[in-house]
């Protein structure tokens, strides 16, 4: 394809929409197009991200209302044929509460809201997210979060391990895993996972919010670069 | 007829209550020291305009599944009430 266009899916309470359309929209040959929640009109894009907030105000659990806005179904189709779709924390979630991606999230261990930088390790670069990053390398990406508590029963978790669905894991600096790293508690220090075919990626850390070397780390911005070249072949 | 539906949602018991903990914790410094646990969950009031009661039970049931409960982290329970 000789262009990308980014999707963008704005619910009520979205706040993280318009940082994703500057961090996705840095690349030459990308457009970008907001996608309003009551939309059914995906309008053309190549790639579609739910980005971070507060989707309905978090009302009644965090993501679960924005599963069946109008334009989600359309998301669910355009995933179930392959294509890509990123969710960013509360996208993360709403992603988990649609289906497309396994668990849930609950409340951080420590009942804090946790927001800043976090080590996270890629453990698999052969998705269409994360193409640009080497295997284990650590990056720096700003978290924001009060439910980032990952949690899947343990059969579920052995099948992502044992289908590579388990993309990052939060680390220290020099990429170990520890409890004192898993700020927040998740199973098996999870901060993102994929579906079986790689095409839906989940992640509590903002790779927009560190998509400049001025915002104190670029780690994120080859997650988008990734997909656009993904999309541009 | 109608009937109110009273909907519990609650943790697994295998998931942490953090929110829960900390009223426990409270309750423990007021002095309550025979408090062991606390569990927070959400009640959740439905008027179901239904003239079974089984159809309006079905009705209780799907909309947690549905949308009021994650069944991931989450159980349930629906008490159906006549009203009118």
């Amino acid at each position: 394809m000789d262009t990308v266009t980014i999707g963008i899916v704005v619910f009520p309470g979205s706040n993280c929409d318009h940082d994703t359309e500057f961090a996705a929209a840095s690349f030459s040959k990308t457009t970008t197009r907001m996608l309003w929640h009551k939309e059914h009109d995906l309008q053309g894009s190549d790639v579609i991200i739910l980005p971070g907030g507060f989707s309905y105000g978090d009302y009644l659990r965090a993501g679960s209302i924005a599963k069946f806005s109008p334009i989600m179904q359309e998301v669910i189709e355009f995933a179930r044929k392959g294509r890509p779709v990123l969710g960013i924390c509360n996208g993360f979630q709403v992603l988990l509460e649609c289906g497309l991606l396994d668990g849930a999230l609950s409340k951080n261990r420590d009942k804090k809201f946790i927001c800043r930088h976090m080590h996270v390790r890629v453990e698999n670069n052969r998705t269409l997210f994360t193409s640009l990053y080497h295997e284990n390398e650590v990056l720096s990406l700003p978290v924001a979060h009060g439910e980032g508590n990952y949690y899947a029963p343990a059969e579920t978790i052995e099948s992502l391990e044992e289908h590579d669905q388990i993309v990052f894991r939060y680390c220290d600096a020099a990429g170990n895993v520890t409890e004192e790293t898993n700020l927040n508690g998740s199973v098996s220090a999870i901060a993102g996972i994929s579906n079986r075919e790689k095409n839906v990626l989940g992640l509590m850390p903002h790779p927009e919010r560190a998509s400049d070397s001025l915002l104190g780390s670029s780690d994120g911005s080859r997650m988008f670069q990734g997909l656009v070249e993904h999309v541009l072949g | 007829m109608a009937y109110k539906a009273k909907i519990r949602v609650t943790l697994r018991p295998s998931i942490l209550d953090v929110q829960g903990k900390a009223v426990q914790h409270a309750l423990e410094n007021l002095g309550y020291s025979s408090v062991e646990s606390a569990r927070i969950g959400k009640y959740i009031e439905v008027t179901i305009n239904e003239d079974e009661s089984a159809e309006a039970e079905r009705i209780g049931g799907e909309i947690c599944r549905k949308l009021l409960a994650n069944p991931v982290m989450e159980d349930y329970s629906v008490e159906l009430e006549k009203i009118k």
